[in-house]
Formats: C-alpha cells, structure tokens, sequence
C-alpha cells in the first residue's frame, strides 16, 4: 500500500526523468572524450600491433636471417618463408610472405624473432583487397624502411621491458 | 669372458651387462639416458667430451660412461648431484666457445647439443670474454662447415679414419686451439662423406646441397629405399610441402647400419633437374609434341600393336635394372599378353651364352659378408658400385681377412689387400690358375699354369672359416662372363666357398626373379636382330646399355619405340616416338629385392613431379588401353601380392652350368677396352645429380692407359685420341693412369662422349687424333 503511494508520488513529479537529467546536465560541464577522428588520434602503446614490417640495419642490409622461428610460431600460420644461401653465402630468404587475413596480429612473431627484423608497427589504417591479402618482403621492407624511425624509437622503448 | 653376465645397479635399477660392456651401452639398452657428444655407437670410444660423466659408488670422481666397462656389483648414479654438477660443469664448458648462432644454423632445432643444453645449461652465461673463432674450410660440393661451432668431439675424424678408412680429416693443435681440418687444401672425397654431416653432434658440418632451404620442424619423414646400388640401403626422406629436401639413413643393422653412401644421399637433386619429363610426349613428323596422357597412351598401344602386327616376336622390352619389382612385372605381363617374351634387364651385360645363373646374388646375407675370412673378387670395384659393401668387405679385411681381387684396373682401397691386376682377358688366366691351385683339371684350366700366389689362394680359401667368391658389374660386362662365372663356380666348389654376385643396380636380384633370364629375351640378342617395337623402362640408350652403338642402330631400324623415363635426354629425344614421364625414386611406391634377396617395399612420399606417374600405374593403363586381361590391379600391393604368388617362394640361387672350355671371345691380344661405369654416372638420376657431378669422382669421357701404352702408340697426356670400336669412333682426350694395365685402354661407360663407340669390354684400336 505505502509502497504504490511512493510510486505513484515519483511518478508524478517526473523524478526519474530528473536523475537523468542531472547525468546529462553533468557531462554538459566536464571535459570531452571524443576524438575527432581522423583530425584528432587517440594514444598509442608503443607496443600496438598493427601492420607488419621488416627492418634493415642501417648499411642497408635486412636483417632477416631466415631462422624462421616466426613461421613456426605463428598461431594462424600466416606466415610463409622460403630460404638458401645468398651470392655471398649468407643466410637470407627468397619468399617472405604474410597472408594479412590469417594474420591475428599476436605479435608472436616480433617476440620471437631473434634479430627484431619482423615488426608489427602502429599503422593500422591499411585495407587491402581479398584478391591482394598476401603482403611480400619486398612491400614489408618498404614500410619498415618508411617508418623505421617509429619503430626503432619504440623498440628502444620497451628494451627494458624484455 | 666377455659372455659372462654381470648385475649392475643404474639408478636404483638391477641391469645384467655382458663384463667388459662400457656403462653407456648398458645403460642405453636398459633406456637410460646418458648424454654424451663424443660418444657413437659405431666409433671408437676416446672420451674426450666428458659430457656422460656419472656417479659410481665407491670412486671419489664422477667417471665418463663411455670409458668405463661394467664390474659386477657397479652401482652408478646418472642423476645424482655429483653426477649432475659434472655434467652441467662440462656444459658450460662447451658453451663457453660454442657461437650462439642457433637462428642460422641448419642444425638448429636437430643439434644434440641444443637439446642436451636444455637439460644441463645455464641460461646465463658467465663468461664475457671473447669466443674462439675459426675460419671456415671448403671441404667439397657436399659437406659446408662451419668450424667454430665445432666442440671437439672429434667422430667426424674418428669416422674418417675408422669407417671410410680414409683419413681425409684431423685435428691440428690442441685445447682451445684444436681444429678440425684435412691438413693441407683439399676436399673429403671419401664416398662416404656424407655420413660425417650426421655424426657431427652440432652444426659444424651440414650438408650443403640442403644448406638453409628447410628446418628441422618443417620436414615431413618418409620411409624408403636407395634407388642406386644393391645394397638397399634404407633412408628417410624429409619432405616440406610434397619436395624431397634431403636424405638421411634409416637404421638398419642388417642392410646399411647407420650409414648412407654419397651416392644415396645426394641423389635426390635430379629429382628436380631442369631435363625432367613432367608431360607425355609424342613424335609428331619428327618433332616432339606434348599431349595428354591419354592421347599418349593410345599412341603408345597404337604404335605397339601396329609394331607387332600380330607377331608377338616383334616386340621386346628393356627395363631397367633400377626400376621396382611392379614396373618389371607388369611390362613383362604387357609383353606376354602381346604373345612376346623378349624382356631382359641385364643391360650392361657383356654376355648371354647359356649357363650362367638366371636369378644370381650375393649369396649371403648383407651382415655375413664381414664374417667372412677369405674373399676372391673377379671385377668388382665394391667402392665404386657398391659403397656401402665395400664397407662391409672393408670390415672383414680390418678383421683380418684376406681378400683378394682380379681386376683389369688397379683400384684404390682402403684396406689391405692383393690386387692381380691384368687385361680383361687375363683375368680369365689368373681365375683358372687358382682352379689349378686347388688342383682342377677341367677347361682351360688344365692349360694354366699355378704360380705360388694362387696356391697360396686356392689354400686360403679351402681353409677359410667361411670364405666367397664373388663376382662384380665388371666380370658381367665381360665377353666371357660365362668362362668367369665357369671357372668362379669351379673355384668356389672346390674349396667349399660361396659363390656370389656383387649386383650393380638396385633390384637387379629381383629383376632376375622376374625376367627368368635364361628363358625370355636376351638384350645383345633383341638389338643385334633388331625388334619392330620396344618398350623401354627408365634407361637412356646412349648411357645405360653395354653396346650404344648396336642399340642405337636397332632403334633407328625399330618401327615404334616407347619410353617410360623420367627424364628427357638426346639419345632417348633419337630412339623413341612416344615418351611417357615416369615418377622417380621417392615418388613410386614399390619394392626392391637387393643383393641379399631382401624384398623392402616402400610407399611413393614426394609428388610426382608435373604429370609424371608411377611406372606401374602407366603399364597398368597401358594394359587396358591395349585391352589386356590381368590389368586391374588398384595399388602397387595388389601387384606385389601376385608377384609373389607367381614366384611361388622361388628363391635367388647361383647355380652355374657353364663348361669352362667355351670358345673365349675377349681377344687375347690387341688393345682392350675396360669400359667400367663411373660411380656418378650409373643411372640416369645421379647423372642428374648437380652436387655430386661436383665431386673429384666426375669424371669426363677420356681415354685412360699408361705411360708405356701411350709411349707406344706415340699419345701424350692432354692429347687426342681417335678411338675406333668397330663402326664407332670417338676422339677423347688422353689421360695417362697408372692403373690401367699395359695394353688397355680404359675407357669408361656410361659418359657423354662414347656414345657412338661398341661394347663396354672389348677390342678397340687407339690412333693419335
């Protein structure tokens, strides 16, 4: 009985709307989270995961040695290397591919690659066709060469961390 | 003293042990591990790694197992903290110098010593001051080093100098400063070498053909058996994605051990050589044309029974003493269902005169042949045709038996023996006058007179334990095999030996089963009277017969000649109107019968190559195109199954009926040939071979004989000789060899070059070019 009289008071003075109201007029007042995407980016971790790249030292040779740890480690089995021995006799890869659809971006690889070669850098606005999933070494040598500033900053951040 | 049993305690476990056995092989057959680097079952023990140090009760020092022989009432701990801290001791060690390179190197992943580092290392290093590094040495095409990742263990020297008996590396300086190396500039030319990628417990020497193109973790195993020799070994394929990457032995204690030759090793590059055939081929007006297969096989059946025109005599067939048990049966079930009998194997076979064993072997098993304690080999060059039983022979020489070979070459061995060198037809004489020795009159042995080395033979053999005749590819390709295998057999019976052939090609004793050589056709006879139509089985005209130029010729004269070959050559390109690719080793199932008689079957593991299929699968097609009953076999065990029933349990046997009072065709006088067969070029797939087409064992076409023969024909090193062989003639460069009796020329098979020139042994005129 009391119960239904204090219902029927709160609805009749629009007591709920109110408390809504209140959270409303509260967020008119505050700081504002929403980013302006694309003129504004949220923060990045250093350690993103997003499109791959593979790094050269800075002679210019790559640095990938074909161990092909990343291959075997590679959850989705993205990954795909082929290898034998360059002119000079040093170890390198003839076929580095990455098959972005499989790709989990786990970042599996960058952990286990013994030379830091393969990267995931924090480039994540890409698209790609379905007909065009498989990314080379050639295109991953591109990026890595155009954003190795990035990357090595990064890297340099987390060293302490590994 | 060494059958008496002892009770030893390992780990709290009671273990009986021959006295005397070294505590790493007991503690092995009881399954306890022990590690150890140095340490190979097959070597001499030098204990030098100190890896398998254990804990024996009542010794103040942990003792290396490897070294250590069992006593009665031992009680050895392999786990305690004695034991435990000497081996983790030993690990840091070896690490210390060890690179940390795992990412490239190709042992990675199959090392011992990353595996044992698991279980005994530290995984922080304590020493931070410079690691040793030594350069790299070029040992050869097949073997890559990498020589500071080399822990001294030193099986690979040990290998050398105990099993290939070539001791070809060392190790120069010591400690620290130890290195493995051959000493002065040269390569490991053993035909073994391969064997020291295996024993190397680290990645300090791998195979080159196979360096960097594949990991451990990605390699799919299969099980097979070497296409090449009459051993059988047994291999492993390791395949990724459905290519054969490498081969590596598959133990076997009664066939090839742990070991594997050079030849099986490395032979699988032809596999994926640039003149495969990978689709059928016809000839259409003179110019080959690639269809489908089964335009190819109407083709073929067509042009077959066209060939034959009702007469079943027309045709013939060659297969080679290489190919499966399958491959031969069902050609010859081909054959007969087109009413012909004419197929032989016995393609480099000198002579058919009726006597001779129609399904010869060994004679023994593969094992015995090191139990045995007086040997007589007539024209063999086991390390050269079959290595691995050269190995075995190599083995029972070391043990002290006295072997003895009648060769038309001087050979180089690696172990002691006498070697009667002489023209091909003196090796007749030499045979006989040991008949002589051991007192026959018979043949021509009544003729003969003994000297005191062959009666020194002829007794060695009668008082031999066990003692063998044996005959090789060379006394086959011979004019007068039959006088040899007459007088071998007259030998062998007489002082109680066995008699026994040393067979060139993988399944030539089961080749032998199948044809029934004295029955069905006999190749010098299907070429000297041409057929209309043949069917040739993975061979190459020009390479792979005794006398190319007769088959050339009756090629050119045959109507309609199909090949079944995996690879595409000039000479078959000239001989035959319909070529259909054939599945090579490691990608046919089948089965090879090897020179014991041993029956191993094994399963296709790579995909053939393009559209090339299993030679039992394109006769098994052929004979219903052909509309032959029998043809409906769907795996190759279905073919073995009635193989073996038709065999009925008959056994290879060496029963010679030969009189040894033939007429002898080997000229005694005049210039003879010796046409022995390469160890690189003996079939079509390890001419293809790149890597061991780089060895010192290539070799070219040339014409090789010694100083005093060229002196007399007035021929030089370097120069040119015209070499006429009947119709044939070839020009080859001269090369003076000291091991080529006077009054031969040695001039090989088997090679680009004496395609146009006659019979393998035989007579041939040399003139300065």
């Amino acid at each position: 009985m009391l119960k239904t009289m204090r219902d029927y008071i709160k609805s009749l003075f629009l007591l709920e709307l109110f408390k809504g109201m209140k959270l409303t007029g509260y967020y008119l007042f505050t700081k504002e989270f929403t980013v302006q995407y694309p003129e504004e980016r949220a923060p990045m971790s250093p350690r993103f995961r997003g499109l791959h790249a593979q790094r050269r030292y800075e002679n210019g040779e790559e640095r990938c040695i074909a161990c092909k740890l990343c291959e075997a480690v590679c959850p989705a089995q993205a990954i795909t290397i082929e290898a034998e021995p360059r002119e000079d006799g040093s170890r390198r890869t003839t076929r580095y591919d990455i098959d972005l659809f499989k790709c989990i971006f786990c970042g599996y690889c960058q952990e286990s690659c013994p030379v830091d070669a393969i990267v995931e850098t924090r480039v994540y606005e890409y698209t790609r066709d379905p007909s065009n999933r498989v990314i080379d070494k050639e295109e991953l040598l591109k990026i890595g060469d155009k954003y190795e500033a990035q990357i090595s900053a990064d890297i340099a951040a987390q060293a302490k961390h590994r | 003293m060494s059958e008496q049993l002892v009770t030893i305690e390992i780990d709290g476990r009671e273990v009986k042990a021959k006295a005397g056995a070294m505590l790493i092989d007991v503690a092995d057959e009881a399954g306890i591990h022990i590690p150890r680097f140095c340490y190979h079952k097959k070597l001499s023990v030098s204990a030098n790694c100190r890896m398998c140090l254990v804990e024996v009760e009542k010794v103040p020092r942990p003792l290396p197992a490897c070294a250590t022989p069992v006593n009665d009432g031992m009680k050895v701990k392999t786990q305690s903290p004695l034991a435990v801290t000497a081996q983790q001791g030993t690990m840091e060690f070896l690490l210390i110098n060890h690179p940390l390179d795992c990412p490239i190197c190709d042992q990675g992943g199959e090392c011992e010593l990353q595996d044992v580092a698991v279980g005994y290392g530290s995984d922080v290093c304590r020493y931070v001051e410079g690691k040793r590094v030594v350069a790299d040495k070029n040992i050869g095409p097949l073997v890559a080093t990498d020589l500071t990742r080399c822990i001294q263990c030193t099986r690979c020297v040990r290998f050398g100098a105990e099993i290939a008996g070539v001791r070809e590396l060392g190790a120069t300086g010591r400690g620290e400063h130890m290195q493995i190396g051959t000493y002065i500039e040269k390569s490991v030319d053993s035909e073994l070498s391969g064997n020291i990628i295996d024993v190397c417990p680290v990645g300090s020497l791998t195979s080159k053909p196979f360096r960097f193109r594949a990991r451990a973790w990605e390699l799919v195993q299969r099980d097979a058996v070497a296409p090449h020799d009459s051993m059988g070994s047994n291999v492993h394929l390791h395949l990724r994605n459905g290519e054969i990457m490498r081969v590596v032995p598959k133990e076997n204690e009664a066939v090839n051990e742990c070991w594997l030759s050079d030849r099986d090793r490395y032979s699988y590059q032809g596999i994926y050589s640039e003149d495969r055939l990978t689709k059928p081929l016809v000839k259409k007006d003179g110019e080959w044309q690639e269809v489908d297969w089964k335009e190819a096989l109407e083709a073929a059946a067509n042009g077959l029974k066209a060939a034959a025109g009702g007469d079943g005599d027309q045709l013939a067939a060659l297969v080679s003493p290489n190919s499966t048990q399958e491959e031969i049966w069902l050609a010859k079930k081909l054959l007969q269902g087109m009413g012909s009998d004419n197929i032989d194997y016995r393609l480099r076979q000198g002579d058919f005169r009726p006597g001779q064993p129609d399904r010869p072997w060994l004679g023994m098993a593969i094992a015995e042949l090191e139990e045995l304690d007086a040997v007589l080999i007539i024209g063999a060059n086991p390390r050269q045709d079959q290595p691995l039983l050269g190995h075995r022979l190599r083995k029972a020489a070391m043990k002290g038996a006295t072997i003895t070979y009648i060769n038309p070459l001087q050979l180089v061995l690696n172990y002691r023996s006498s070697q009667w060198v002489t023209t091909p037809a003196g090796m007749l004489e030499e045979l006989a006058a040991v008949g002589k020795g051991l007192n026959l009159r018979r043949g021509i042995i009544a003729q003969t007179k003994a000297e005191d080395r062959h009666k020194a033979l002829a007794a060695s053999l009668k008082e031999a334990g066990k003692a063998a005749v044996l005959l090789g590819p060379m006394a086959l390709a011979h004019p007068d095999a039959s006088m040899i295998w007459g007088l071998a057999d007259a030998v062998a019976e007489s002082s109680g030996a066995t008699l026994g052939l040393l067979p060139e090609a993988a399944n030539s004793t089961g080749a032998g089963m199948i044809c029934e050589a004295e029955n069905n056709g006999k190749v010098r006879e299907l070429l000297e009277n041409p057929r209309k139509g043949y069917l040739l089985c993975n061979l190459e005209p020009s390479l792979d017969l005794h006398d190319p130029a007769l088959a050339g010729k009756a090629f050119d004269k045959a109507e309609f000649v199909v090949a079944l070959s995996a690879f595409r050559g000039d000479s078959l390109d000239a001989a035959a109107d319909v070529q259909l690719p054939l599945a090579t080793f490691g990608e046919t199932s089948g089965t090879f019968v090897n020179a014991a008689g041993d029956w191993q079957s094994f399963a296709g593991a790579a995909k053939p190559l393009g559209e090339a299929r299993p030679g039992w699968k394109i006769l098994r097609v052929l004979g219903n195109v052909l509309e032959i009953s029998g043809f409906d076999q769907d795996d190759c065990g279905q073919v073995l199954a009635e193989i073996e029933e038709s065999l009925a349990g008959r056994k290879p046997e060496n029963k010679v009926k030969v009189d040894v009072n033939e007429e002898r065709w080997m000229p005694a006088e005049g210039m003879a040939r010796i046409g022995d067969v390469p160890i690189y070029a003996a079939d079509p797939l390890v001419r293809r071979a790149s890597a061991l087409q780089e060895t010192v064992h290539h070799v070219e076409a040339a014409v090789r004989i010694n100083a005093e023969t060229a002196k007399g024909l007035g021929l030089e090193e370097g120069g040119q000789a015209l070499v006429s062989q009947g119709d044939g003639q070839a020009t080859l460069p001269v090369v003076i060899d000291e091991t080529v009796p006077a009054n031969c020329a040695r001039v090989q098979s088997a090679l680009a070059g004496t395609e146009k020139l006659g019979a393998a042994f035989g007579a041939v005129t040399l003139t300065k070019a």
